[in-house]
Formats: C-alpha cells, structure tokens, sequence
C-alpha cells in the first residue's frame, strides 16, 4: 500500500450503522484513506471540529440530530466537501439534502469504487494549480490562491462553487450542459443526476449575483444548459 | 334577425328550462291546469243545474198561468153572444182586462192577442192587442211560434228576445207561450179561424239571478284554483327543498368535501332519506380515509423498506467487493464463489431499485423534476451507454436524429430510464440484429422510436409486454437478464409525463417501441411525431394496438 499524506486522506464518516461504518473504514483504509467513524449526528460537529477532515461523508438519517442539520452546521463553518449517502433516491430528499450544502450525494447501496471515485474527484482539486487569474463578469478568480473578488471584496464560496465558477470563466465563450458540468466539475463520466447543477449553481448564484433573480454572472441558456457571463472589465 | 329571435326565445328557453329542471314548478303548473279544468267543468254543470232550476219553475208557473187564461179565454169568447169577427177589440178587450196582470202585481207579463186569420195563415184581419207589459210585439215574438200557434191546436211555448218600445232600453229574455183560440162556430160560419193569444213572461229577475250564480261560482273556482296552486307549491316545497340541499351537499362531497353532511330534524321520509345520505357520506369518508391511511401505510412502508434494505446491502456489496477484489489468493471454488456473489449481488441490486421504483408508482408517490431536456441528447447519451451491452450481443446501434433540437418539457432521468430500458429490451431481443433508434419532434409532441429486428410480437403480445415480470419465452427468460420490470417502469414513467407508449411487433420481423411525450407537461397531441409501424414493413397486417396504462389501476397481473 503507497503512503499518502495523512491530511489529504482524512475522511470523517458519519453514519449509525456499525456495520457499514466498520466497512466503509476497510474499504477506505485500502484506498489510502485515513477515515474516522462518528456514530451520531451530535456528536458530528465536535468529530469535525477535532479530526479536520479533508472530506466527510455524511448518512442523512441519522439518530439524534439529523444529517440534514449536520451538513447546515459543517457548511456554516467550512467549505469542506460533503458527500451525502442517502438510502432514499427521492427528489425531495437528495435536493433537501442539496439545498443543506452537500456538494454530492451517492445512494444507497453504491459500490465502493463509486464512492472512492466520488471521494477522489472532490479532492483532486485540492492539487495544486498553475498560477491563473480568470474574469468572470465583475468578479476576479486567482485560480491558485482559491479566490474570488468583486472590487477587492473577497466572496466565500466553497471548493465546488469556486470549481463550477472556474469552468465557467475559462470558456466563457461555450455553453456548458448540465451533464458537461457534471463530468468537468463532479468526475461523473456517464451523467447522473442534472438536479446537482440546478442545485449548485443556484448556491452559487446566491453568493456571487448582485441579485439571483437577474444573474449576470452565471447565465441559464435556456433548454441547453449555462454559460459564463460577459467580462465587464473591472 | 337572429339576435332579435334569440332575444325572443329567451323567455320561452328558461322557461323550458324551469320545466325540465324543476319538480315544483312542474307539479304547480300540474295542479293549476287539472284544478282549472275541473274547475271549469263543475262549474259549468253547476250553473247548468242553477240555471234549469230557476227557469223550470218560472216556467212551470207561467205555463199554469197561461194555461188557464186560454181557457178563461175560450170560455168567455164561446160563451159570447155575438162579437165583430173582425173587431179584435170589442171581442177581446173585456178579456184582455181580465186576463192583464194588475199593476199592482209581482209577476208582470204582458199579454197579446191577435185577430182572426184564415187557416192558411195569411195576414191579419182585425189588428194586435196588447195588455200589461208594455214591449215591442212584432218583433218579440218568434214567427215560428206565431206560425205553429196559427196552425196548431194547443198551446206552444219558446224563449225570446222581449225587444223593448223604446228603441233605447235594454233587451230582455223571455219566455213566450201562445194558443189559438177558437172562434166559435155560432159566430163564424166559416169555421177555423181563429185568434192567437201569447203570454209574454220577462224573464229579466232570472236572468240576474243566474248572472249573479255565475260570478259567484266564476269567484269561487278562480280561488279555489289559485288555492290549489298555493298548497301543491307549500307541499312540494316540503319534499324539494330536502332533496336541494341533498343534491348541493351531494356535489360538495363529490368536490372533495367529505366532512359535509344533511341536517337532520323528525322521523318523516326525508329526514330518513337525510339520515342514510349521511350514512352514506360516513362510510364513504371513512373508506376513503381509510385508503388515504393505506396508501400514507404503503409509501412510509416503501420509504422504510429502501432504507432498511439499503443499509445492509451497501454493507454486503462493499464486502463482497472487497472479497472480488482480493480472489486472486483464494482458492478455485472460493474465488468462484466470490464472482458468483457479486454478479448476484449486481442483479439484485437492480431488482430491488426497480421494486422500490414499482412500488413508489403504485403508492403514487413518484414526481415529475420538471425540466426542458433536447430528447436528442438524452438518446445520445443512452446509446453512448449501451454501447457495451450492444456489442457484447453484436447489436449494430443506429441513432436516426433530427438537426434541430428537440425539446420537451420532461424530467431529464425519467426520460433517460425510459429510453434506456427501451435500447436495452431491443438490445436483448434484437438476436444480435440492427437497432434504430429515431428521434422526431411536433410542435405539440416528441416521440422516440426503438426498432429491433429481432423475435419481435406474437399478436396479443404487444400490451403484454409492459405486464410486470412478464417474459416472451419463459424458458430463455433467465439467460437475457434484466429485471423483467423495466418496460412496466417506463410505461409508468411515461403516464407520469402524460404521455403514451405503445409497442408494435410481428414474429420474426421485430418490434418497434415508441414513446410519445407533449412537449409542455400535461399537453396534448394529435399526430404523432412518428409513426408506429414501420413503413418499409407490408403486406400482413399490423398487430400493433396502442397501450395505455389502466388509470389508477396498479395490479401487478391483469
């Protein structure tokens, strides 16, 4: 087994089952991971704030606090990536659990290569990256330094709001579909769920639009998918 | 002009309307027009037999009357010695006095005698007389009287019209009697002639009386008729107006409203009728509340089920995974073992997702994510997928796409399903033949075409096909793999889009699937985009039947 640097694998699992816990930790360990298991969602927060894990994966149904919640009170402190796994394929429920902050979900019963390659893809970006400065609209993107700024204002988004944003502005020519965005920024090669984009890119408008309602930043095309919003130059 | 005509029959539309639609009004308008009518009749009989009476005796008096001045009068002429034939007055006036009424009388008549005439009728010798009531003779009395009492012996009576002296007063009914008298033959040797003496009776007195019967009996009838009216419209109300309210309640429980009930008050028919309504209206409310309960039961059920199921299995797949993984340092039959358990733990990995799928249409729990997807892409991206499938069965996949989009409004991974287990289904009993996959789009629809050149349909076969778990060949069922739910799913994902999807198929030619969806949700098509038949196939004729899901019907056999 090659050694790998401890922070890169820290994955925080939370989720009731013993059983699939004990597994998920196998089958981590033997991918490299350097997992933790958090039986509760009350103990979840503490678990975090503690083990600093590069990644957590998150049961929805949990005793106690529901994973829900959870995943509120992890995003209101960190941009850390949080996969979801969800016995429950619901619309609802997986873009509830979307909407709480979760960058991907994966159902139950999923096969473990499944959950590594989602694990991996949200923790690839983490890999250092040529110097790039990208506009994007009247925002500025330091692609290395993970920034994004509107007039020296630095705005907070996470590492998959930043990713999504950057593969907006390097093309800001193309109109990307939603499966496109989904293998570009979520590794899916064939496409899954096009409810992660519609999702997503309404988180991020939030945070970098003036006002969601009119986006000039991120543009919807209209029965094709999004595209990058015009460089104004500022 | 129409707008004038229609303004016309108007009126006499909702009039119409009120009798078609309105008991009351029918039985009001019922009983007024039998009430008149028998009004009418009773009262005609009615003053009839008023009428008869009131002259029956009049006339019996006038005719006893009568009847004893003729004989008052033969008597005294035969008794005379001798009288001017043809002086009427000397020989009658004497008489008329006698037998004038005195002026202080109460029945007034008037009395005319006319002078002698020849048998044959001829005019007058010798003038009229008149005593008594004053009127106009001439005209009064009938000629037809005049010439039977001319004629014939005895005494004739008929109803007339007394005409008055004056031009200016009324006219009066009347009752005539008349008789000859004979000239006694002492006097005319030319015997048989005779004089004629008429009664004359004003019958004025019974004439209003019967006037005044009559507007009494006109009075009574109209009342009593508007009276009938009155209590058949109170006593209609009584039975209408329990039935009304039932009949609004009733459409308010059929609008969803099913805590509505009757108000109950006595023990009369309609309040019976009022308690079985809400009889009626409980069960029914409970029936359904106890069917929204179950299916609340079934999907709470579903939702646990997945996730109970689903826990365990991630834990038992992962293991297994790892066990494939590492079967390279295990024995023969243990790393036999190993592949069998994850090929297995594969297909029941799909079955159990398509089961959940099932049973979330059947719990009526699946919901459309509504979005605008180009069809074509989702078609592309199927066939990207099966693409493996397909040459492992040696199936050459053709994609016949329009140049332009082809968009809908559908929920991009219901779509993708549909047209995946499509592919897959003709992928499976293609026999390793040509798969065309087309694409074609109206503005009101857009349909997808599945053609395999495979078994293909024995007729009957093409709505059993979407039967779960149903299987052409039972005996080869096993070496196809699949759930055998797949196009059940897709038939149920189709009716959610509201849209259809039909199969075609005749025995060793193939079969075509197509799935037409509106291209706004819940829309409506005419034509659709593509055919089902294949064109380039003639001859014997189609077997093909459109297929449409039973509404609300989730059997899993039909």
């Amino acid at each position: 087994m090659e050694p790998v640097r401890p922070h890169r694998g820290k994955v925080l699992v939370v989720d009731d089952d013993s059983s699939l816990s004990e597994m998920l930790t196998i089958v981590l360990r033997n991918e490299g991971f350097d997992p933790r298991v958090c039986a509760t969602g009350d103990k979840a927060l503490a678990a975090f704030r503690d083990f600093q894990p590069a990644v957590v994966l998150l049961d929805l149904m949990l005793p106690g606090k529901d994973g829900v919640d959870v995943c509120r009170e992890i995003r209101a402190e960190s941009g850390v990536p949080i996969i979801m796994l969800t016995a429950k394929s619901d619309t609802v429920d997986i873009v509830v659990g979307l909407e709480s902050g979760a960058d991907d979900y994966v159902i139950k019963p999923f096969k473990p290569k499944e959950l590594v390659a989602r694990l991996r893809a949200r923790l690839r970006k983490f890999e250092e990256s040529a110097p790039e400065s990208l506009e994007i609209g009247d925002l500025l993107i330091d692609v290395a330094g993970h920034t994004v700024k509107r007039q020296d204002a630095p705005l907070s988004l996470t590492p998959l709001e930043f990713d999504l944003l950057v593969c907006l502005a390097r093309k800001p020519w193309q109109v990307f579909t939603r499966e496109v965005l989904l293998e570009q920024v979520w590794g899916y090669r064939h496409a899954a769920d096009t409810r992660l984009v519609n999702v997503h890119v309404q988180r991020l408008r939030s945070k970098v639009e003036l006002d969601p309602e009119d986006p000039r930043i991120v543009m919807t095309v209209r029965g094709v998918g999004y595209k990058a919003g015009e460089a104004t130059g500022s | 002009m129409p707008a004038h005509a229609s303004a016309l029959l108007a009126p006499i539309r909702s009039v119409l309307q009120l009798w078609r639609r309105s008991i009351q009004a029918r039985v009001v308008i019922g009983t007024l027009t039998l009430s008149t009518g028998l009004a009418l009749l009773a009262g005609w009989v009615m003053l009839r037999q008023v009428t008869d009476g009131v002259l029956d005796s009049k006339t019996d008096a006038a005719l006893s009357q009568a009847a004893a001045g003729f004989a008052a009068a033969q008597s005294r002429l035969d008794s005379a010695p001798d009288i001017d034939l043809l002086d009427v007055g000397s020989a009658l006036n004497p008489l008329l006095d006698v037998l004038a009424p005195r002026s202080d009388a109460v029945d007034d008549y008037g009395i005319v005698a006319l002078g002698p005439a020849s048998l044959t009728g001829s005019a007058e010798e010798g003038g009229v007389l008149e005593a008594g009531f004053r009127f106009d003779a001439e005209a009064s009395i009938p000629q037809d009287l005049l010439e039977k009492v001319r004629s014939t012996e005895g005494s004739w009576r008929a109803y007339t019209t007394i005409f008055p002296t004056a031009s200016d007063s009324p006219t009066q009914p009347g009752l005539v009697v008349g008789s000859q008298i004979r000239v006694p033959p002492s006097v005319d040797q030319t015997s048989g002639r005779t004089y004629a003496l008429f009664y004359v009776f004003p019958l004025q007195e019974q004439r209003e009386t019967l006037f005044v019967v009559r507007g009494a009996l006109i009075t009574t009838g109209a009342v009593l008729v508007l009276l009938l009216g009155t209590i058949a419209w109170l006593v209609t109300r009584q039975v209408v107006t329990p039935v009304r309210l039932a009949r609004s309640i009733a459409e308010r429980l059929a609008s969803g409203r099913l805590e509505e009930r009757m108000h109950v008050r006595g023990e009369d028919d309609i309040a019976r009728l009022g308690l079985s309504f809400n009889q009626m209206a409980g069960s029914l409310q409970s029936q359904i509340r106890q069917l929204e309960e179950l299916s609340r039961l079934q999907r709470r059920f579903v939702a646990d089920v997945s996730h109970e199921l689903r826990t365990p299995l991630t834990t038992v797949r992962m293991a297994a995974d790892v066990l494939h993984e590492a079967r390279p340092s295990f024995d023969g039959a243990t790393a036999r073992s190993a592949e069998l358990l994850q090929a297995e733990l594969d297909r029941f990995e799909l079955l159990l997702t398509d089961l959940l799928e099932i049973s979330r249409f059947d719990a009526g729990a699946a919901q459309l994510d509504l979005g605008d997807v180009d069809v074509r892409e989702v078609v592309s991206r199927v066939v990207e997928a099966s693409a493996v499938l397909a040459a492992d069965r040696g199936s050459e996949l053709t994609v016949i796409l329009p140049a332009r989009p082809c968009l809908a409004e559908a929920d991009a991974r219901r779509l993708d399903r549909i047209v995946r287990n499509l592919v897959v289904n003709a992928i499976n009993y293609g026999e390793g033949r040509e798969v065309e996959i087309s694409v074609a789009s109206s503005p009101e629809a857009v349909a997808v075409t599945v053609r395999d050149h495979g078994v293909g349909l024995k007729p009957g076969e093409e709505t059993m096909v979407f039967n779960r778990f149903w299987r052409a060949d039972p005996a080869r069922a096993r070496t196809r793999g699949g759930t055998g739910l797949g196009l059940s799913i897709a038939i149920e994902d189709t009716a959610l889009h509201g849209g259809r999807l039909d199969a075609w198929g005749r025995p060793g030619v193939g079969s075509v699937f197509r799935v037409v969806l509106p291209r706004r949700a819940g829309g409506e098509w005419t034509q659709p985009p593509l055919p089902l038949e294949p064109p380039d196939v003639d001859g014997a004729e189609a077997v093909g039947a459109p297929y449409a899901r039973l509404s609300g019907s989730s059997e899993a056999s039909r």
